[in-house]
C-alpha cells in the first residue's frame, strides 16, 4: 500500500463526514503548516486531487476483493467508509432504534420523477402521475429529499423542486448520473401541465430565476457606492 | 353515517394511470396497441366493483373515467368527422395522448422501482456516525439561507416559550400592536454590524399578539430584502441580518 493510500484511508477512517478528494488535499497540505521537517508530509503534500481520486478508487476496490467488513463509497458529498452491505443483519442489531425508514411507493415515484426531470414544477409531475401530489411533496421536503430550486419563467412563476445532498446519500448515489437509465428518462418528453396558451406571455415574466445564488437588485449596489 | 364509517380507502393504486398500467398488463397486450373499448369497460367494472365494496374512489380516477369514454366516443366516429385533436389541426389517433402517457407513466413507475432497490441497499450500509436527514429541505434551500420551514419552527419555540412563561391567567387585550410599528422597532434594535440571534429579536415581549406582530414584522422586512435570514448548520442558531442599507439608520438623518 503506497503512503498515500495509507494516509487516505487513516483521514476516511477517523472522519465522520465524507470527505472529497479535494478536502483531502487541503488536510494533506494543511499538514505540512504543523510538521515543516517531516520529508513524509512534505511529500504528501504534493498530491493532485486526481491523484487522491485514484488512491481512493483503487481504496475501494481493494476492500471489495478482499472482503472486508467495511467498504469505501463515493455518495454526494464524498467518500467515507460504510460497514459492508453483507453485514448489515449484524450491524442493524447495534442501533435498534435506528429502524431504516423507507419511502412509500407513491413517494418514490413523485421523487423519482423530481429526480429525473430537475427542475421541474408541481403541475408538470402531476402531470405525469396522473394525481395530486401536494401531500407527497410536503413529506419529500419534510424528509429533506428534495428542495425548492427556484421559480419556472412561466406566468405565475410555479416553485421549482430539485434533489438535495442528502437523497444522493439516502440512495447511496455518487450523483445524478448514476441513476438507472438515466440518459433515456432525462430526455422522454414529458406530458406538460395545460396552460393557459390564449395568454401572451407579458415581459413582467423576464424577472430572472431565483436559484442558488442570489445577486444583489443594481439600485442597492449603486446606493451602496454613494452612501460609503 | 353509518355507512360512511365503513368506507375503506384502499391504496392499491397510485392513481388512475397506475390502474390503467395493470389493466393493460393482465391483458397481455401491447401499450400501443390498447383497445379503447375494452380497457374503458374493463376500467368502468373496476371503478363500480370499488364502489360496490365502498371503497372511496379519487377525483382523479373519475376524471379518467370521463377521459377514456370521450376518447371512446371519439373513435366511434368516422375518422373525418373526429374533427381536429389540437389548435394545429393535425388529426390524430384520438388514444395517443393517452397511450403516450401511459408509457411516460409506466417509465418513471419502472425508475421507482429502481430507486427502491437503491434505498434497499443503502439501508444496509453503515456510516461512522448514522447520518441523519436535515429537518427539512430548509438546510440545502437557498445557499445560506434559512428555508420558511426553519423559520416557523423557530417562531413556535419562541411561543411555546412565552406559553410556559405564562400562568394559567389569561388577559384579554385591544391590539396594542401594529406591523409597522414592530418594522421600526426590528430595525431599531438590530445592530448594524452584526446580527442578531433570532430569539433575541422577541425578549421582553409577553404577549401572543406582540410576538405575532414582530414575528409579521420581522417577515415583512425579509421580503423587502432590509433583513437577511442565515442558518449556521442544521440545527444552529438562526442570525438576523440587516442587508446592504436600503434603509438611512436614524442616526445618520440626524447627523444631516
Amino acid at each position: 500500500m503506497s503512503p498515500l493510500s495509507r494516509v487516505l484511508e487513516a483521514l476516511l477512517f477517523a472522519s465522520d463526514k465524507p470527505m472529497s478528494p479535494a478536502e483531502c488535499v487541503k488536510h494533506l497540505k494543511g499538514a505540512v503548516e504543523a510538521a515543516p521537517e517531516d520529508a513524509d508530509v512534505a511529500a504528501l503534500a504534493k498530491s493532485k486531487p486526481d491523484e487522491v481520486a485514484f488512491a481512493l478508487g483503487e481504496l475501494a476496490s481493494g476492500y471489495e476483493e478482499e472482503q472486508r467488513g467495511f467498504r469505501l463509497i463515493e455518495s454526494g458529498a464524498g467518500w467515507k467508509v460504510v460497514t459492508a452491505p453483507g453485514a448489515a443483519p449484524w450491524v442493524r442489531q447495534l442501533f435498534p432504534e435506528n429502524r431504516p425508514s423507507r419511502l412509500s411507493p407513491s413517494a418514490l415515484e413523485t421523487l423519482a420523477i423530481v429526480a429525473y426531470r430537475q427542475p421541474i414544477t408541481r403541475a408538470d409531475i402531476e402531470a405525469v402521475r396522473g394525481v395530486n401530489v401536494d401531500g407527497v411533496m410536503q413529506t419529500l421536503l419534510e424528509r429533506g429529499v428534495i428542495r425548492i430550486a427556484g421559480r419556472a419563467e412561466v406566468p405565475g412563476r410555479p416553485l421549482l423542486y430539485g434533489t438535495t445532498e442528502f437523497f444522493l446519500e439516502h440512495f447511496a448515489l455518487r450523483s445524478l448520473d448514476e441513476l438507472p437509465n438515466c440518459a433515456e428518462l432525462r430526455r422522454v418528453e414529458l406530458p406538460v401541465a395545460v396552460q393557459n396558451e390564449a395568454q401572451p406571455v407579458l415581459p413582467l415574466d423576464e424577472i430572472p430565476v431565483t436559484n442558488g445564488t442570489e445577486t444583489t437588485p443594481p439600485d442597492e449596489a449603486i446606493a451602496a457606492e454613494e452612501v460609503t | 353515517m353509518a355507512d360512511a364509517a365503513y368506507k375503506v380507502k384502499l391504496d392499491v393504486f397510485e392513481g388512475p394511470l397506475d390502474l390503467l398500467l395493470y389493466l393493460v398488463r393482465k391483458d397481455e397486450v401491447d401499450i400501443y396497441d390498447i383497445a379503447i373499448e375494452r380497457i374503458t369497460r374493463q376500467y368502468l367494472e373496476y371503478l363500480g366493483r370499488m364502489e360496490a365494496i365502498d371503497v372511496e374512489i379519487g377525483g382523479e380516477f373519475i376524471v379518467m373515467a370521463a377521459n377514456l369514454l370521450y376518447i371512446k366516443s371519439r373513435t366511434l366516429l368516422p375518422v373525418d368527422l373526429q374533427g381536429p385533436v389540437d389548435e394545429e389541426g393535425e388529426d390524430e389517433d384520438p388514444r395517443w395522448e393517452l397511450i403516450r402517457q401511459l408509457i411516460e407513466y409506466k417509465k418513471f413507475k419502472e425508475a421507482a422501482g429502481d430507486l427502491r432497490d437503491r434505498e434497499e441497499f443503502a439501508t444496509k450500509l453503515f456510516g461512522r456516525i448514522p447520518s441523519a436527514p436535515p429537518v427539512d429541505g430548509g438546510a440545502t434551500l437557498l445557499a445560506g439561507e434559512v428555508g420558511t420551514l426553519d423559520l416557523i419552527a423557530a417562531f413556535q419555540r419562541v411561543l411555546a416559550r412565552l406559553e410556559k412563561q405564562k400562568g394559567a391567567e389569561r388577559e384579554i387585550e385591544a391590539d396594542r400592536f401594529t406591523v409597522s410599528e414592530k418594522i421600526e422597532y426590528v430595525l431599531k434594535i438590530l445592530p448594524e454590524k452584526e446580527g442578531l440571534k433570532f430569539e433575541e429579536l422577541f425578549a421582553g415581549q409577553t404577549t401572543r399578539n406582540e410576538v405575532v406582530a414582530t414575528f409579521l414584522a420581522l417577515l415583512e422586512l425579509v421580503r423587502l430584502r432590509h433583513v437577511s435570514v442565515e442558518q449556521e448548520g442544521a440545527f444552529g442558531e438562526i442570525m438576523l441580518r440587516r442587508r446592504g442599507i436600503a434603509v438611512v439608520p436614524e442616526q445618520d438623518l440626524a447627523d444631516l
